[in-house]
């Protein structure tokens, strides 16, 4: 479908791309409705036909810029903050790390400083290891390096390693407990943009006895919390598109 | 619930108990400009948004309208439609608040006797902004309409008066009315006495019959019979007002700056009616009871939309937020200063003839250092606005707290901070002008109890500290002064044209 609105005039009608590929005209409407949902596919408000979408231009560069998704994601983000009580951040990767693309203070109002920019390591954080899971190259790549170890919690062997980036894909959310900073834990779960690809991840931070329970398993209702807002910022990323 | 009808988009958004956000839908409109200096808007588009937006922000909540403790609206200001009481259906489009169509007419109404008390009365120096110049354009413009606004016919709203007035029923007893804050933008109404003065509509030419009833802003009581009916609508004020309400500056002197399509500087100035000497306008800060809280304004006429513009017209970026992504490419402007006077300046200046230039160019600016520039021009704006504050206050602000869509702009939350040489401090609600509707609705419908349970609600959500070097920045001001005083010479050579 793609090679055929790639070649000639570019603009065809449902009914000239069924009759070309030999397709009944549901199954190439529900095709083009994905192709659609994903950019891939446009289609003219006045003639009603389809076209190749922007999206195909920038495939293989950036999915989705740092600056955008902070700006998306303020509204959710904030709301995060206020039910949890706990401190936000947003990351994408970067260069092997996390790069922190959006942070809201811990609502308590006291004295915090903003981490936009700050970098953190992959496999030590709730954010780190969401989008490791999600992620084959570069969960391939953290496997062939040497996984650092900042407490006596951080994962070090890749196997392990492995085991949880599993579950996490199962689960659909991240934790952490004093792997990066003793006293400190982590949730996250994953952002995505239309078709399903995780650009991100977004997660609070905070003391090991407010995040997690007396078994040391984070709290099921942050857990909720932190799984709805990336639930909503992905909506909003579909909705706008 | 809130709905923020905006310059560029509006939205509804349901809060809970502890002022955090439930649901939210947004719907952009379209921008038009039939000719040079001409924006409008189409009201009817605006309100088939809100009938979409309503249902969807209700669904998302997982809620029904009875649900709905009450619904606060509040709106771009000054712009404003006018329609036929009978029909419902607008005489033309709405006259956006950005339109300079009037230069012409405002330098002839300046030199009209009765000029100085006019802006005595209504707190508002003669410019293109605001509505009162606008409307008589159109009343001396459009063929009968002057005959049908007299006959009553004919309805004025600003944004908030007809989303009211069709919630309300439109056609079938609609209610026509607007706050004090609203009123105060239209250079119609008396600051003093709250109501459409009679001086000022016989300066401006304006019909009483085409006007709407003035009410406190948490005095609204409406209900809606359309799009969700049921839903107590208990509060109206400007989208600047309510911002200020929601950033709970209820103390004399606390300021709150907003940067949306523009950028608006409110100090809380208490019940004392303060006049500026420093170009700055006295407005209602809000009405909540019979009291008004008065408060001072500073304008930044182009702040996002010198984005946008950068955006749509110069095509150098898909989005908004990728404005701070180029901007990063680089690590300074590069000598490269843009002053985005569209519509004329606006605070502290008012010069209508004012027009927007690029300067600095050599062969090394690039696009990397327009798209600083861009970002500067809203910094060195809002650092002429806080300076006049501080001469008007004889006192320096010691923070600012900020809100609205360029908020979610590091790059410049920062360099404001660089510029005023203070904190810029941002609430967990960026979306602080919905929050105070939402506050005023729900004061008015008593859900919260006082003004001081509201205080403990607001959180800092970020701050940016300054950290550039006092050298630096008293170099950079003054080249940017020294582009604004060019500006200034353009309007000089070229006479105002139509
Ligand atoms: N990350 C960003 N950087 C700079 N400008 C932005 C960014 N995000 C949004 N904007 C600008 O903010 C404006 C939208 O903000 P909003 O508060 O919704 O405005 P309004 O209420 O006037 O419609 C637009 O003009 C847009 O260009
Ligand atoms: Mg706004």
């Amino acid at each position: 479908m793609l090679r055929l609105l790639a070649r000639g005039s570019g603009h065809h009608s449902l009914t000239e791309i069924a009759d070309s590929l030999g397709l009944a005209r549901g199954t190439a409407h529900g095709i083009l409705r994905t192709l659609q949902r994903v950019e891939f596919v446009e289609q003219d408000q006045a003639t009603s036909r389809y076209r190749l979408g922007a999206a195909l231009l920038h495939l293989g560069t950036s999915y989705l810029d740092a600056n955008e998704l902070r700006s998306r994601s303020t509204n959710w983000a904030d709301t995060l903050a206020a039910r949890s009580g706990q401190e936000v951040r947003i990351g994408m990767h970067h260069d092997g790390a996390v790069l922190v693309v959006h942070h809201v203070f811990r609502p308590d109002d006291s004295v915090q400083t903003l981490g936009i920019g700050a970098m953190l390591p992959l496999h030590a954080t709730a954010l780190g290891k969401v989008l490791l899971a999600y992620d084959p190259d570069l969960s391939a790549a953290t496997r062939r390096r040497e996984l650092t170890s900042l407490t006596r919690r951080t994962i070090t062997r890749t196997q392990a390693l492995e085991r949880v980036l599993t579950e996490v894909r199962s689960q659909g959310w991240a934790g952490e407990a004093e792997e990066y900073m003793p006293g400190e834990a982590s949730i996250a779960a994953p952002i995505r943009i239309p078709g399903g690809l995780v650009v991100g991840a977004i997660g609070i931070s905070g003391t090991v006895d407010r995040l997690c329970d007396s078994a040391g398993r984070p709290r099921a209702t942050l857990v909720r919390q932190v799984c709805q807002a990336a639930e909503s910022v992905t909506t909003s990323l579909v909705d706008e598109n | 619930m809130a709905i923020d009808q905006g310059t560029t988009s509006t939205r509804c958004i349901v809060f809970d108990r502890n002022a955090r956000l439930v649901a939210v839908a947004q719907r952009e409109h379209r921008q038009y400009h039939p000719k040079p200096g001409w924006v409008e808007q189409d009201a009817v588009e605006i309100w088939r948004n809100v009938d979409r937006i309503m249902p969807q922000a209700l669904r998302q909540a997982g809620i029904t309208a009875d649900q709905v403790v009450a619904l606060g609206i509040t709106n771009q200001r000054e712009t404003f439609v006018l329609w036929d009481r009978h029909t419902g259906v607008p005489v033309g489009r709405a006259i956006v608040w950005e339109d300079i169509r009037t230069e012409e007419l405002v330098a002839r109404l300046q030199k009209q006797p009765g000029i100085e008390e006019v802006r005595e009365r209504c707190g508002l120096p003669l410019a293109t902004y605001f509505s009162a110049p606008s409307l008589r354009w159109l009343l001396d413009n459009v063929a009968g309409l002057r005959a049908k606004a007299e006959r009553g016919d004919v309805l004025f709203g600003t944004m908030d008066t007809w989303l009211i007035w069709n919630l309300t029923g439109g056609v079938n007893g609609g209610l026509h009315v607007t706050d004090v804050t609203n009123a105060s933008r239209t250079m119609l109404m008396n600051l003093a006495t709250r109501r459409w003065d009679p001086m000022l509509l016989d300066f401006f030419g304006v019909p009483a019959s085409m006007l709407p009833e003035i009410r406190p802003s948490s005095e609204i009581s409406g209900r809606t019979t359309r799009v969700v009916p049921g839903i107590s609508i208990t509060a109206a004020l400007g989208d600047q007002h309510a911002a200020l309400f929601g950033q709970t500056c209820f103390e004399k002197g606390s300021i709150k700056g907003t940067y949306g399509t523009g950028g608006f500087l409110l100090m809380n100035t208490g019940t004392e009616l303060v006049r500026s000497n420093h170009g700055l306008l006295t407005t209602i800060g809000y009405q909540i009871g019979s009291e008004p809280t008065y408060a001072l304004e500073g304008s930044i006429a182009v702040a996002g939309s010198l984005v946008q513009w950068f955006r749509d017209n110069l095509g150098l970026i898909h989005s908004a937020p990728e404005i701070e992504t180029l901007a990063r490419t680089v690590k300074d402007n590069g000598g490269c200063y843009i002053v985005p006077a569209f519509s004329g300046l606006f605070a502290p200046h008012w010069l209508a003839q004012a027009r927007g230039i690029v300067v600095g160019l050599t062969s090394y600016i690039n696009k990397g250092h327009l798209a600083r520039a861009v970002l500067e021009a809203t910094g060195w704006q809002t650092r002429e606005v806080v300076d006049a504050m501080n001469a008007d206050l004889g006192a320096p602000t010691p923070v600012l707290k900020v809100d609205g869509g360029m908020t979610a702009d590091h790059l410049l939350m920062q360099f404001i901070a660089d510029v005023l040489n203070i904190p810029v401090m941002r609430p967990l609600v960026a979306e602080t002008v919905s929050l105070g509707a939402a506050y005023a609705a729900g004061l008015a419908a008593g859900y919260w109890p006082d003004l001081e349970g509201l205080r403990r609600n607001w959180h800092l959500a970020a701050r940016w500290n300054p950290a550039m070097e006092t050298r630096h920045r008293e170099d950079e001001y003054a080249n940017w002064k020294r582009a604004v005083e060019l500006t200034f010479a353009w309007a000089r050579s070229t006479p105002p044209s139509t």
